[in-house]
């Protein structure tokens, strides 16, 4: 049997969490099959990335430079993994389910032709996997009957691996990358500035809905609860769309999957949709003034009330404890 | 300018989802099906290139059952101009999805094909990046815009993918923030929930696009390997969680945070 391939993505110099994810997912696999679990980091000046990601389990780490790598595109990265996958006979290539993910995973199996499974959670012991579908009202389980097979884990669903004893040699190599490879321009990257810690790497995560009205109070309400917790911010899709808070905050089936600690939803009525994202959370509290609300229904703590009556009290509250 | 745009039949996203107690799938008795939200925003945007960034010809596609025909419709009476469905009585993995859309691609000869992001039944985020390494095309998925929703510019109806010399440039709904990527046509766009707010179809629309062509063409004439590679073995419904409890004030809500959960 072939070995596994993990995708390592990082950013700004940086391996992300969903790479050490990932890393862990693929080493469960390789362990179930006896084969070994390899990782892969494409970029410029991608060395010490490398290094570092080979102290973390996997056998081999490959190092691929090239200017086209620079800014992700699906085009040069998914051209540089399908070569790699097949030249060194890999039979799973793996990555976590993050945008770049999303983006890059189905587009390699396009170029072999072959099957996918998205947003993995579980691993069983016939080879078969568990994913949700219909926004997590149904756990699938299904087989990929494909080489490779190509298979995104959901970051939620996955330890981030932890650094090992023993260090995986790190090997550099060149791609030959096709003149399409750089067809796409990468233009611009507007982040989204915060100096609270991101959404999907939060122990607490504090979300906003359609009630909180406007970004204004985003900011005067719901921020000071945030960072008196040292929460991430989330929101529904209704806030985002109404334009209070970035598109990146929204949780759900088809924004981020959060399962931090403590998340606490404010003035969202947990549609199916926002339950789809935040509902592994290990311990969920609602605060809503419909005691009817559905998202009552999958928290362990609620309280019924008017949100901007008790988020400052709750954040004054808060404070008192801490200094306590 | 030609746009193909996917449009997928699932369950209505308000629908409530049952899992069938022998795990062979959901229950579908009584189950209302609209078009993919996405596929809707997408079709959206079609019909914004048409009127607002230069004029198109906006084709749908859908593969399925013949009731598709109902979705496709829906596309029609909203503004599109004419429509394909790949008739399939069997159940489609987003490979088997992607090679049919090849194929079409290849008859129509479109700029760009458009579709959702993510079919919400499935979710599986798949079919687009799959279908443009088929073809050997660029991509852009997720593709939003900077204005909000609220804005002028949304409210005007304007597209969201700007168009010219031969390229598109897309804003992309991405971790973090967004991203502009500027890539040559032709190419294959899928697009999130921010790119525009989808109309209704009119009464006109829905008068004109009985008149509409919508041709049907059983998958098997296509001669192309459909069989799924991601097969679902068995359904399930997710773990409950337990009911919790009401607490009657703040105080009390942080003190069980901080007592019994131990979470603060
Ligand atoms: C294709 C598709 C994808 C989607 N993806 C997502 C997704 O990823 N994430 C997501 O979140 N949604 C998603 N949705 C949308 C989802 O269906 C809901 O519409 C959305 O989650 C509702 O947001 P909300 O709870 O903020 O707003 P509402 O449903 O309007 O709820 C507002 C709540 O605030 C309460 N409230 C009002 N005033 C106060 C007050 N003063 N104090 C306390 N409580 C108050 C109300 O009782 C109500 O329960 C999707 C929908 C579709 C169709
Ligand atoms: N059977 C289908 N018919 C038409 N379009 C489809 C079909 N399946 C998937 N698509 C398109 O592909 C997109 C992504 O679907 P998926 O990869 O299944 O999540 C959908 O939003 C549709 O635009």
């Amino acid at each position: 049997m072939g070995n596994v391939l993990v995708f390592a993505e990082h950013h700004g110099g940086k391996l992300a969490k969903a790479a050490l994810i990932s890393v862990q997912a693929g080493k469960l696999l390789a362990t179930r099959s006896g084969v070994e679990c390899h990782a892969i980091v494409l970029g410029k000046g991608i060395e010490p990335l490398a290094n570092e990601l080979a102290e973390y389990g996997v056998a081999k780490v490959y190092a691929a430079e090239d200017g086209a790598f620079e800014h992700y595109t699906a085009d040069a990265h998914a051209a540089a993994l399908a070569q790699i996958v097949k030249e060194k006979g890999f039979e799973t290539l793996l990555a976590a389910s993050t945008a770049v993910g999303k983006d890059l995973l189905p587009r390699v199996a396009g170029l072999f032709e072959v099957g996918m499974a998205s947003d993995v959670l579980h691993f069983n012991d016939d080879g078969t996997m568990t994913r949700p579908m219909y926004a997590g009202n149904v756990i699938a389980t299904v087989s990929l009957d494909s080489n490779p097979r190509v298979i995104s884990v959901r970051t939620t669903a996955f330890d981030a691996a932890t650094k090992d004893a023993s260090k995986g040699s790190v090997e550099k190599i060149s791609v030959s990358l096709p003149a399409t490879a750089t067809r796409t321009k990468f233009v611009e990257f507007s982040e989204t500035k915060s100096d609270r810690p991101s959404l999907t790497d939060a122990r607490i995560v504090v979300s906003g809905g359609r009630a909180l009205k406007s970004g204004e109070n985003f900011k005067t309400i719901l921020e000071p609860l945030c960072d008196v917790l040292g929460a991430a911010m989330g929101a529904s899709r209704a806030a985002v769309d109404a334009g209070f808070v970035p598109n990146d905050l929204q949780v759900g089936q088809t924004g981020k999957v959060v399962a931090p600690e403590l998340y606490i939803a404010v003035g969202i009525s947990g549609a199916i949709q926002h339950l789809a994202g935040m509902k592994d959370s290990k311990i969920i509290v609602a605060i809503n003034k419909d005691p009817e609300a559905p998202i009552f229904q999958v928290a362990d703590y609620g309280l019924v009330a008017d949100l901007f009556k008790a988020v400052p009290e709750l954040t004054e509250e808060i404070r008192k404890l801490k200094a306590s | 300018m030609k746009v193909l745009v996917t449009v997928k039949r699932v369950p209505d996203p308000n629908a409530t989802i049952r899992v069938k107690p022998d795990g062979t799938g959901i229950v579908t008795d009584n189950l209302k099906y609209v078009v993919n939200p996405f596929d809707e925003i997408a079709i959206e945007e079609a019909l914004r290139i048409k009127e607002k960034g230069g004029g198109a010809e906006v084709v749908l596609v859908s593969i399925g059952a013949k009731s598709a025909a109902e979705q496709l419709r829906t596309g029609l009476a909203m503004g599109a101009d004419r429509a394909i469905l790949v008739v399939a009585e069997h159940d489609l993995d987003p490979l088997a999805v992607a090679r049919v859309l090849r194929k079409l691609v290849e008859q129509e000869k479109p700029d760009i094909v458009l579709m959702g992001k993510q079919a919400i039944d499935d979710d599986a985020n798949q079919t687009g990046q799959m279908l443009a390494a088929l073809l050997d095309w660029p991509q852009a998925t997720f593709a939003s815009k900077k204005e909000s929703l609220e804005s002028e510019a949304e409210k005007n109806g304007l597209p969201g993918i700007q168009l010219g010399n031969g390229r598109a440039t897309v804003v992309r709904e991405v971790d973090g923030g967004l991203e502009t990527l500027e890539l040559p046509l032709p190419a294959v766009i899928t697009v999130d929930l921010r790119l525009n707010v989808p109309r209704y179809a009119s009464l006109p629309g829905i008068m004109k696009a009985r008149k509409k062509e919508l041709k049907e063409i059983p998958i098997a004439e296509l001669g192309t390997d459909t069989t799924p590679r991601l097969r679902v073995l068995r359904s399930d419904p997710p773990p409950k969680r337990q009911a919790g409890r009401i607490v009657e004030s703040v105080q009390e809500l942080v003190q069980v945070l901080h007592n019994e959960a131990k979470v603060i």
